[in-house]
């Protein structure tokens, strides 16, 4: 295991950024937030002209086969930029899925879909909640279905929810599979990057806790976008009403977020790194009491201590995306990466903003850029707090023997 | 000289010499191969290697007779990176291979009452007289004097230029006449440290470790691997401090809470974080890339620490104490005995080898480029700041 970057990352690390700097600055990302947040023409370049979009699709299908580890500096440039581009939810969530999906299904129509995305002809979004967790992979329902109750897809209670089978309280998006083809029908809230996507790619419960994932045109779907917290990554409800799909395979839907989430904690670096070197800047600029404000001792180890965090950030993100034996995401990494980046991203966004002062509440200052995507980071995926949960059977750190006071 | 030829040196030099002979014959021929530590110069004890292939050594000379880096860790970890980098031909041959073998302790004569954080404006004196000097103060918090042979030593050669110019680095002789060591009882009820006072010592002046006035640069040697020396090993996930918590946390699952099961989930994530970086570090120094990381390791390491074991005395639900008797340590232990004596002795891991303020003030001006705090202290005279 290697935890350094190899020369080929710091290459295509430094054409990321060269794109970046020029085409995307924070005022440009800010100055578009609110019409278009997402920028065709600068991911058309990033895509096509230095090839992001195809670095995790197999080179069989048109793309580079690149590792996670690649991908993952790419990330690591985007986040410094919340660069308003589908790489996260089409290059890195959906691709994985459909390259795990290739090897069990329909390998044309999933090799025809990859290489289309490989290219920059299309793209793609997972149709799954952005906050859906590895160990809680399909949306969960506030109700109180009992099991085995069919729920209909009607509105009950001004909210509008997903028609399918409950097996278990949680309520699915149903499939309904004919002979030449598949019809689907449901809805799924809080998906990222379907409003910019081409091809949904739906998966809809399997047995044995499979999930089957089907390619549905966007032009079928209904995609609202919803206002966001994070303004540069928004989330839109996808609602199915017996909408054509093709089949593509099986997948473990666990693994898939698995493999993101390893992955986001790359991107959450990136923001990290970027508020932690702005507000260095501005430390060091600003004068208050006739003196750099960077240079009074409260204020300098506050910077020291995050960056700290940040040094610590870098190592727990490789170490999410070390290739293993298997080319898996290893659980304890990602639960690792997870619960530590998570955190320090919105930590290094919100000391970034105190510490810019009156300047960082303000629209115009980008600081809140950062501090959107990093709260919606850390959401994404799954909590600090989950991967925490879940570190307690990976790592064997069992919780409290129930105990009754009531006797 | 490749990893497999190493190997091949190692298992020649352990056929060659019987193990199970006398210890300090075997360790002493050890050194003698260049096997003692193979990325020092030849003749030194080392090959010229790099430090990583350490290792290579390490696993061929299992089972056989090994140094104490507990009780020689001050030699090892800070006198023995000085001498290499400072001291003449002569000094490194006289010192290193008895400091090496563990013939000759050294300790370590830095901080004063009156400098700690501020070490450089330390107040022992240093006077020349002819070939020798003659050292008058008192130091403190110096462990394992009581053991010590050598001690490195930072004294004032002249009090009237400001106060890093006017340092000389020494090494200083425990069994001189003048030197008195007296030990120092800390809160964990035993001395592992000393105050240790010197009247009229008499050094010779091939004692010195580098010019006269440059000792405070001599002496960042000393404390930036004092630094890496603190912190800075390599543990097991799950280790460290960690252990002992983790192994009661499993025996005992009637002592476990919510409030404690969350605390110490963010405590192993944190330990797991530290633990990666430390490797990350390693790597990077391995590929010739040395970054300022390594500045953090003690804090992280400090603050682990003294979460950790505090949280392992809650989970024990113990009120009592293994022994306050007092008694000399032998060896600086941070992880031996009790939950409750690791909790206090924890307590230091913020202040030696650097108060985690000062190890802030580093990082924040030497890595993060942050103006100083205004300073009254730079361009006095030693002599004439305000006491």
């Amino acid at each position: 295991m290697t935890l350094l970057y190899s020369e080929v990352e710091e290459e295509l690390r430094a054409a990321v950024r060269a794109v970046l700097a020029d085409r995307c600055p924070p005022a440009a990302v800010l100055a578009r937030a609110e019409s278009e947040p997402y920028d065709p023409s600068l991911w058309k370049t990033l895509a096509v002209e230095i090839g992001v979009a195809g670095l995790l699709v197999p080179e069989e299908h048109g793309g580079a086969g690149a590792t996670a580890s690649e991908a993952a500096v790419v990330l690591e440039e985007l986040g410094r930029g919340v660069a308003p581009v589908p790489f996260f939810t089409s290059s890195v969530l959906a691709t994985y899925a459909l390259v795990r999906a290739g090897e069990t299904g329909a390998g044309e129509e999933v090799g025809g879909l990859l290489g289309r995305l490989a290219e920059g002809r299309a793209t793609a979004a997972l149709v799954v909640p952005f906050a859906a967790s590895p160990y809680r992979p399909w949306p969960v329902r506030g109700g109180v279905a009992e099991a085995g109750e069919q729920l209909s897809g009607s509105v009950a209670d001004g909210e509008a929810r997903p028609s399918g089978s409950v097996a278990d309280g949680e309520a699915r998006p149903s499939g309904s599979v004919a002979d030449d083809g598949a019809r689907l029908s449901g809805s799924v809230a809080g998906v990222a990057g379907a409003d910019v996507a081409d091809v949904l790619v739906v998966p809809v419960p399997g047995p044995d806790g499979t999930a089957v994932l089907y390619a549905v045109d966007r032009a079928a779907a209904a995609v609202e976008a919803a206002p966001s917290l994070d303004l540069t990554r928004p989330v839109a409800t996808v609602t199915l009403d017996g909408a054509p799909a093709v089949r593509l395979g099986v997948v473990d839907l666990a693994e898939v977020l698995r493999f993101g989430a390893g992955l986001l904690a790359s991107e959450q670096l990136g923001v990290a790194e970027w508020c932690l070197e702005t507000t260095l800047a501005y430390v060091k600029d600003r004068r208050q009491f006739a003196r750099p404000v960077g240079s009074f001792q409260a204020v300098k180890h506050r910077l020291a201590d995050l960056w700290l965090d940040v040094v610590r950030a870098r190592a727990v993100a490789r170490a999410a995306v070390s290739p293993s034996d298997e080319a898996r995401p290893d659980p304890v990494a990602v639960a690792v990466a997870q619960a530590w980046n998570g955190g320090v991203a919105v930590h290094v966004a919100e000391e970034a903003l105190q510490l810019h002062g009156g300047i960082g509440m303000t629209w115009e200052h980008p600081v809140h850029l950062f501090l959107k995507r990093a709260k919606a980071d850390e959401i994404a995926l799954g909590t600090p707090g989950d991967h925490r949960e879940a570190l307690a059977s990976l790592a064997d750190v069992p919780g409290p023997v129930p105990v009754s006071f009531a006797e | 000289m490749e990893e497999a030829r190493l190997r091949e040196l190692a298992a020649e030099f352990r056929a060659r010499h019987d193990p199970g002979g006398d210890r300090l014959e075997f360790l002493r021929a050890r050194f003698d191969a260049g096997l003692a530590w193979v990325w020092y110069p030849e003749g030194l004890g080392g090959l010229g290697l790099a430090p990583e292939l350490q290792r290579v050594v390490d696993e061929e000379l299992a089972g056989t007779p090994q140094i104490d880096v507990g009780l020689q860790g001050i030699g090892l970890g800070m006198a023995a990176p000085t001498i290499l980098a400072f001291g003449t031909e002569e000094q490194k041959r006289r010192f290193l291979r008895p400091l090496w073998t563990g013939e000759e302790i050294w300790c370590q004569l830095f901080s004063e009452p009156g400098a700690g954080s501020d070490l450089a404006t330390l107040a022992t004196r240093a006077v020349r007289d002819g070939d020798e000097w003659v050292v008058d103060g008192q130091k403190v918090w110096t462990s394992g004097a009581h053991h010590a042979r050598w001690a490195i030593l930072v004294a004032r050669t002249d009090p009237g230029v400001p106060k890093h110019r006017g340092l000389t680095y020494f090494v200083c002789d425990m069994h001189a006449p003048g030197v008195e060591v007296r030990p120092l009882r800390q809160i964990t009820g035993e001395a592992e440290f000393n105050e240790v006072f010197m009247t009229g010592v008499r050094l010779p002046d091939d004692l010195r470790l580098g010019q006269v006035g440059d000792g405070w640069r001599v002496a960042q040697t000393t404390l930036m691997n004092e630094r890496v020396a603190i912190g800075g090993a390599r543990v097991r996930r799950g280790g460290g401090m960690l252990g002992p918590v983790l192994d009661t946390w499993r025996e005992h699952p009637e002592l476990r809470t919510h409030d404690l099961h969350q605390r110490l989930l963010a405590l192993w994530v944190e330990a797991e974080v530290t633990r990666l970086s430390g490797d990350r570090l390693r790597e990077q120094l391995a590929a010739g890339q040395p970054g300022p990381e390594g500045s953090g390791m003690k804090l992280s390491f400090a603050r682990l620490n003294q979460a950790i074991s505090g949280l392992e005395v809650e989970l024990r639900r113990d009120l009592g104490y293994d022994d306050w008797t007092f008694r000399r340590s032998d060896t600086v232990d941070f992880y031996g005995r009790g939950a409750g004596y690791r909790y206090l002795r924890a307590k230091g891991n913020s202040i030696e080898g650097g108060t985690s303020e000062i190890l802030r003030n580093i990082i924040a001006e030497r890595v993060l480029g942050l103006p100083a705090e205004p300073r009254v202290d730079k361009d006095v005279p030693w002599k004439d700041l305000p006491r």
